[in-house]
């Protein structure tokens, strides 16, 4: 128990720089595996969280751009979600990291896009954005005739019509869908480590954790049962966040006209 | 030269994927929908673990889990009368006779085996997928199909295969093809398992050459594979997206749903 607390402090924020500089390198005990894996997964609730807040804004100018009559910004809107909807992310972190290296031999000022931090806080915002963007344009497109005709009826137009009557029902409709896009985004952070990025001082996420453990002991039965409850614990967490935002989103509506939630997992993007 | 072959190399392993992940699901399906309750738990199962936990973590943990788990079974059969354990700490150790590949077999035989094992983790995961969505779409044949076949005559078994197959397809096709673009994206976790595919040569033949060791030295290219790789993945979602509309529209023929409909209507 006494160890156990000793490891927790020195290795609890092992992946952001604090504490205790080396890696257990033997007899890695229940307790190092649990912490240490943790700590990673300090990296991808932040990039889950910023990518996900970030992606948010521009997810809806994407819909509103998809579903806009001006051709140009239409087919620029469906382009980008294609591009981004349509290639591996894998693939996506690999390219955004050798064009940001291209770009630092060329200006210095690049040089923090080449360290995960921002470099695939970029792509991820832009990757969610693009899946998001469609789960809203689907959303825009099923918002129910009635609502905005009351709309125009109440002789909203524009800005306030957008603000008070289209934006929050498209929210409405796709909260359920966004709920599973919001815990995929969570799950492929994790592929961030295992492309491009180079991890500096062994920094890494959680799955670099378990993968670090897993190489270490030829036993992938803990560290990877490790991460999917830590994961789990994850999901369990945005499902009830999201649920929350849903009901008050819902509030207005009778109970058995919600939409209600159902995981529907989408391994890789 | 290499870098062209991992392309085939991808598509390879789609080709053998596919039918080997529908065939799985399928298994899982049968199993699910069985009326002995060991199998339908076992089917559900199955269908229900893949699907709930992180992604690219099945990856790697299947790989090591399949080929110790392969290696345990030669150990068992081959030596019999082996003394020590086999984990024995942070260690690994069967005999020799029991190492998959053997030690001195030739190098291209621990790439067909890494190919292979590639292969079956892909093939479980997205049967699992796959499973759920027959397993849906089963359901989703309407009743009075199979109440008509059982008023027929027709035993459990016969419904199945004569009425409940064929017409699955139509309310599978979107889900199956959903999963279809999912393994195009899947492909370049290959990578991960250590094959030598359209990821590992990107990065390979796009790294810095310095005229020493080569005739074409370049700068660091690897920004421009990588766009390649991009533009063909893109072009292959885009061929799959037209080829499945296809599909679909030739399967909704004579289909009791809106699509079959309209198309009747069309042809009217």
């Amino acid at each position: 128990m006494e160890e156990c607390l000793n490891t927790i402090s020195d290795y609890a924020l092992r992946s952001v720089g604090v504490g205790e500089r080396l890696l257990p390198r033997s007899d890695f005990t229940l307790c190092q595996q649990f912490t240490l894996i943790g700590s990673g997964m300090i990296w991808n609730i932040y990039f889950g969280l910023l990518a996900l807040l970030s992606g948010f804004f521009l997810a809806t100018a994407v819909a509103v751009g998809k579903a806009s009559q001006n051709i140009v910004i239409r087919k620029a809107s469906e382009w980008f979600i294609f591009v981004f909807r349509g290639s591996p992310l894998f693939i996506q972190f690999f390219f955004a990291y050798f064009f940001f290296l291209s770009l630092k031999s060329q200006f210095a000022f690049f040089d923090a896009f080449t360290s995960a931090w921002l470099g695939a806080l970029i792509v991820l915002f832009l990757n969610t954005s693009a899946y998001t963007g469609e789960i809203f344009y689907g959303a825009l497109q099923s918002i129910p005739k009635g609502d905005s005709e009351a709309a125009d009826a109440y002789g909203l137009s524009g800005w306030p019509r957008f603000r008070r009557v289209i934006w929050p029902t498209m929210l409405r409709l796709a909260w359920p869908a966004y709920t599973n896009e919001a815990i995929f985004l969570f799950h492929s952070t994790t592929l961030v480590f295992f492309s491009g990025f180079p991890v500096w001082g062994q920094k890494g996420d959680a799955l670099y954790y378990a993968a670090f453990f897993a190489d270490k002991t030829f036993n992938p039965f803990i560290p990877y049962p490790i991460l999917a409850f830590y994961f789990i614990l994850l999901t369990l967490v945005i499902i009830g966040i999201m649920g929350k935002i849903g009901t008050r989103l819902n509030s207005h509506l009778p109970q058995d006209a919600k939409p209600k939630f159902r995981f529907r997992p989408q391994i890789i993007r | 030269m290499g870098f062209y072959w991992s392309f085939l190399t991808v598509l390879t392993l789609l080709a053998i994927t596919a039918p080997l992940a529908l065939t799985f699901g399928m298994g899982g399906a049968m199993a699910a929908r069985s009326r002995i309750a060991p199998v339908s738990w076992l089917g559900k199962g199955y269908i229900a673990i893949v699907r709930g936990v992180p992604d690219i973590a099945f990856f790697l943990f299947f790989v090591i889990a399949l080929d110790q788990g392969i290696e345990y079974l030669r150990h068992q059969a081959l030596c019999p009368d082996w003394p020590d354990a086999i984990r024995q700490g942070n260690d690994f150790i069967v005999c020799q006779t029991a190492k998959m590949p053997l030690n001195n077999a030739p190098p291209e035989a621990h790439d067909r085996y890494g190919f292979f094992i590639a292969v079956f983790t892909f093939a479980i995961v997205f049967g699992a997928f796959a499973g759920n969505v027959l397993f849906g779409a089963m359901k989703a044949v309407p009743k009075p199909q199979i109440e008509t076949a059982e008023s027929y005559g027709m035993t459990r078994r016969q419904t199945f295969w004569r009425i409940v197959v064929p017409q699955m397809w139509v309310y599978a096709l979107p889900g199956l093809g959903n999963l279809w673009m999912v393994l195009i994206k899947a492909t370049p976790l290959l990578f991960l398992l250590g094959i030598e595919d359209i990821v590992y040569w990107a990065r390979e033949l796009g790294a810095t050459k310095t005229p020493r060791f080569t005739d074409y030295p370049h700068a660091d290219w690897r920004m421009w594979y990588f766009l390649a790789l991009l533009v063909f993945y893109l072009a292959f979602t885009r061929v799959s997206e037209i080829a499945l509309e296809r599909i679909m529209r030739r399967l909704t023929r004579g289909q009791a749903t809106a699509g079959g409909e309209a198309q009747r209507k069309v042809a009217a």
